[in-house]
């Protein structure tokens, strides 16, 4: 070995040993990871409820879904009272289930339809249509006929996409901590509505406009099924929404929520348009043949201030069709 | 513009229909959706896909007629499939070239060279021709039986004819060996007829989409490339997409590609058994390639990018011959040709293959059918785990159809079909089953779409009323793909008192294939101390404060019952609140019970149709507590669970 050659081995070899050590000592970690990953920033989704139109709500008794609507707002001093112009609008339906709307276990599509229909013509400058469904959400949506009538309406349908979920916590809940809740859609809206027809569950008793929130969920959320009342609840708490419209015009009585058959159906001829979304669901236990006391998270949402579960109290605007 | 031109154009415009024909697989409306795009076009196109579901099967499914075009091109062109159409072939080519730009003239020459393994591919596809003809052998074997009638007695005739015409040049001068020939034939038929019991041992398996390259590249870019690249970007699928043992599908992909790097068209030359099916039908080929004069300057150009290694400059293999016309292209003196006269420097129309090795590769074609069953997989050993999709025929017939090519897997909306993994046996590997765990939601119950895409009817294209018994199909009832098994060692309110249910909520049938029953179960006994007001205090009780208000909680009387129960709205430590109103009230000093209502989900078998759901939904995510298995599916009536 030459001088030279002795010279570049000693660079090489005390190159090799300082890059393994500096690499080394940079990353060195003496106590290994920590149970939990690191903590997000929980992110919260806004209050979308209009303080001056608190309380407010149409009972629409008639068999027709369009021509209910359009009595239930005009009852309400019309839409423009609570949708003003350049409101981006995000509804949020029950596309639950991969089923005809014959079938009843989704959000009505000719009601949709009308629904987006009016807000824009109130001057809403943009509608987005979501929900994260139970079963195949492209199904759904295509077989409920949600996309068709949110696309012929002029709306967007915003699918629940893995990245729209952002780990959520709600302020005084002991469920929804730190769970996958679907943002993405609400970027930049400013109006929220609920719409969702009226259905037996058998777990919770009813699937109605509180338990519609569901679908703003993400992640393995059956679990919470072992305290179903309370997350209900608790939806109530995540989502405060300017509007809540429950379909009562067909109800499913039974079998639900998936239905199945139109056995399950029973023409109830009721259309409700709230603020109160604890108000809605207490009356449309009744076309279920239920009082609200059978219903234990409409007593719990009351009792956290969400709404009244006396919805007689709220004196409604009733028009028969 | 050069033949060689025309070629690659021909490559990359049948390369890329077929990866587009990949991409639009899916449901929706858009235009780079399922809108009749001839999505099985290639397959179809498939002789050896046809030859082997026709030998299996006994009939050539709809579609795969189109094999009949490239058959009639094959027998007059010669193996221009391989150069002009394949879209694996076209992958080959091109990584090929990649591995050998940098060559010189001599090395490439080199790595053309034939070679005696190129022999094997012969012998695959004799094998895996033997394994589909297992049924048309059972027919021949059952023929003496048969012997009764006229048909049977003319049948046999004419295959002892058939036998003998081909045998008379090679055995007239020997008359006797020619009789003791016939008559072994006669006895083995006969014998085999005696001792084969129909069905199970003699039988048929098509398992040419293992090596078949069209179903090996479709289902490679349909469970490997499609999923992994949407997994970046998200357009095709909202969520991101799983297969099951994927590994093994590219472990095979990727060895088949990258051993161009040590011979160019590795697969094509040594393994594709589609490529010696077009070598045998090209036999005839009224084109072929080949030398003008016997003599000329020998520098060997002609093998430098030689593809299918046919050795165009000494005697070409004719079989061996892809069609990729760099002869004609690299020749300087134009020496090479595409036509009707044989080469002037010699021919052979196979590479040597010998008798034995034909022999004994059919032999293991047909004995590798009882190989595969004796363990019992079609009869009493059947897997329960291996749920079918709706539609799917019989195990025995369902194994004589399925390609593996996944396009059922790739148009699924929900993802919930998978390949098989080998743990279902080597037959079914990679055919479909259902992963209830896997994907949105199960077997959707408004949903054929893997029926309709089968190119062979594997899974019969059924339509919805069949598949859930409506109309015409209402008396046969829905389809059912196995049945639902609760385990109540594992499921919420049957093992640990939670209310839970969600089985029962998703329950698409109506009325629901899964019933509850209402159960009140006991957390903790207590001693009335006083009531005030709605307020009952207890002693002997330590309560978790503020969890027994969520309306599954109810105080009732030792022993309970309805009428002495009532729900707790609120609680302490060392108290429940009651609802104010009538029914019953506890009195102090009574002995009372802390109890929480269950509904405990339990499977009606006669209504389960095995869609899955419920098992997909079960909030118990490891092993769930309710799941599917194979039992009382429609396919089988042995498999029938009620009576």
């Amino acid at each position: 070995m030459d001088r030279r050659d002795f010279l570049r081995r000693a660079l090489g070899a005390g190159l090799t040993v300082a890059a393994a050590g500096a690499l080394g000592l940079t990353l060195y970690d003496p106590k290994g990871p920590s149970a939990a990953g690191p903590a997000l920033p929980p992110v919260k989704l806004p209050d979308f409820s209009l303080k001056a139109q608190a309380g407010r709500m149409a009972v629409v008794r008639g068999h027709e879904r369009v021509a209910a609507l359009q009595a239930g707002f005009k009852a309400l001093g019309g839409l423009e009272t609570f949708i003003h112009k350049g409101d981006q609008v995000l509804i949020k339906v029950n596309a639950g289930f991969a089923t005809p709307p014959s079938l009843g276990a989704t959000t009505n599509p000719e009601l949709l339809h009308e629904l987006i229909r009016q807000c824009l013509a109130v001057g809403a400058q943009r509608i987005v249509v979501t929900d994260n469904p139970i079963n195949d959400p492209q199904s759904c949506f295509s077989l409920s006929g949600i996309g068709q009538a949110v696309q012929s309406a002029g709306g967007a349908l915003a699918l629940p996409l893995e990245r729209y979920f952002r780990p959520t916590t709600v302020e005084g809940a002991r469920l929804i901590r730190d769970w996958p809740v679907l943002h993405g859609p609400f970027e930049g809206v400013t109006k929220v509505i609920g719409l969702c027809p009226v259905k037996d569950h058998h777990r919770s008793g009813a699937s109605m406009a509180m338990k519609n929130w569901y679908g703003l969920l993400g992640g393995r959320r059956n679990i919470f099924h072992q305290d179903i009342h309370t997350i209900i609840a608790e939806l109530a708490m995540l989502m405060r929404p300017t509007l809540v419209i429950l379909d009562g015009v067909v109800s499913m009585i039974s079998n639900g929520p998936t239905g199945g058959s139109p056995d399950d159906l029973k023409a109830t001829g009721t259309l409700i348009i709230s603020t109160d979304q604890v108000a809605a669901d207490a009356l449309g236990a009744t076309l279920l043949d239920k009082t609200p006391a059978d219903l234990p998270f409409i007593g719990q949402a009351a009792a956290l201030g969400l709404g009244r579960a006396d919805w007689r109290s709220l004196k409604a605007a009733e028009v028969s069709l | 513009m050069g033949i060689v031109t025309v070629r690659r154009v021909s490559q990359v415009f049948f390369f890329a229909w077929f990866l587009w024909f990949c991409l639009v697989s899916s449901l929706g409306e858009h235009y780079w959706q399922l809108r009749g795009w001839p999505v099985n076009w290639f397959l179809q196109l498939d002789p050896l896909a046809a030859l082997g579901s026709l030998l299996a099967s006994g009939s050539l499914y709809a579609g795969m007629a189109w094999a009949l075009l490239t058959i009639a091109l094959t027998a007059v062109l010669g193996r221009f499939f391989c150069s002009w159409v394949c879209p694996f072939g076209a992958m080959h080519h091109f990584l090929g070239w990649l591995a050998g730009w940098r060559l010189g003239a001599r090395q490439r020459v080199e790595r053309n060279r034939p070679h005696a393994a190129q022999a094997i591919k012969y012998y695959l596809l004799l094998g895996l021709l033997a394994a589909a003809g297992g049924q048309v052998l059972h027919h021949l074997a059952k023929l003496p039986l048969g012997l009764g009638s006229v048909s049977g007695w003319l049948l046999l005739l004419a295959i002892l004819a058939a036998c003998a015409a081909l045998g008379v040049r090679r055995l007239w001068p020997q008359p006797r060996q020619a009789l003791l020939a016939g008559l072994g034939l006669l006895a083995l038929m006969v014998g085999l007829s005696l001792w084969a019991s129909p069905g199970e041992i003699i039988g048929a398996t098509l398992q040419t989409g293992l090596l078949d390259p069209i179903p090996l590249a479709q289902r490679s870019i349909n469970l490997l490339l499609l999923p992994a690249l949407d997994a970046a970007s998200g357009q095709l699928w909202v969520a991101a997409r799983h297969y099951q043992g994927a590994w093994l599908i590219a472990l095979v992909f990727m060895a088949a590609l990258l051993l161009n790097f040590i011979v160019p068209r590795f697969y094509c030359r040594f393994i594709c058994p589609l490529g010696a099916l077009m070598g045998l039908l090209g036999h005839w080929a009224l084109w072929r390639v080949g030398r003008r004069e016997a003599k000329c300057r020998g520098c060997q150009l002609c093998e430098v990018s030689c593809e299918g290694a046919c050795e165009p400059f000494h005697h070409l293999r004719a079989s061996e011959c892809v069609l990729c016309m760099n002869c004609l292209d690299t020749c300087r003196d134009s020496q090479m040709t595409y036509a009707t006269r044989r080469s002037a420097a010699g021919e052979q129309p196979l590479p040597d293959l010998s008798r034995r090795g034909v022999v004994l590769s059919l032999v293991s074609g047909v004995a590798a059918v009882p190989a595969l069953r004796l363990g019992g997989v079609l009869g009493p050993n059947w897997s329960p785990a291996l749920v079918r999709p709706p539609g799917a025929l019989a195990e025995a017939q369902f194994v004589e159809r399925c390609l593996k090519c996944g396009q059922c897997m790739r148009v699924c909306p929900t993802n919930v079909l998978q390949p098989a993994g080998l743990e279902l046996g080597l037959e079914a590997l990679w055919t479909p089953t259902l992963n209830m765990r896997i994907g949105t939601s199960g077997c959707q119950l408004n949903c054929v779409a893997c029926g309709q895409i089968c190119p062979t009817a594997a899974i019969r294209p059924i339509t919805l009323d069949e598949k859930r018994g409506l109309g015409a199909f209402a008396k046969a009832g829905p389809l059912r793909l196995g049945t639902a098994f609760v385990d109540r060692g594992r499921c919420l309110p049957w093992a640990m008192d939670r209310p839970c249910i969600v089985c029962q909520e998703n329950c698409p049938v109506s009325p629901k294939a899964i019933i509850t029953r209402e159960v009140y179960g006991v957390l903790a006994r207590a001693r009335v101390k006083a009531q005030e007001g709605q307020t009952v205090r207890l002693t002997g009780a330590d309560l978790p404060p503020g969890r027994l208000g969520t309306g599954d909680y109810f105080l009732q009387a030792a022993g309970g019952g309805p009428t002495n129960r009532q729900r707790i709205s609120g609680n302490g430590a060392d108290h429940v609140k009651l609802p104010p109103g009538e029914g019953w009230q506890p009195s102090p000093g009574q002995e009372v019970e802390l109890v929480v209502r269950l509904q405990q989900p339990q499977v009606d078998a006669s209504r389960c149709i095995g869609c899955g759901v419920c098992e997909h939904e079960c909030p118990v995510s490891g092993l769930r507590a309710i799941r599917i298995t194979a039992e009382n599916e429609s396919r089988s009536a042995k498999r029938s669970l009620l009576l």
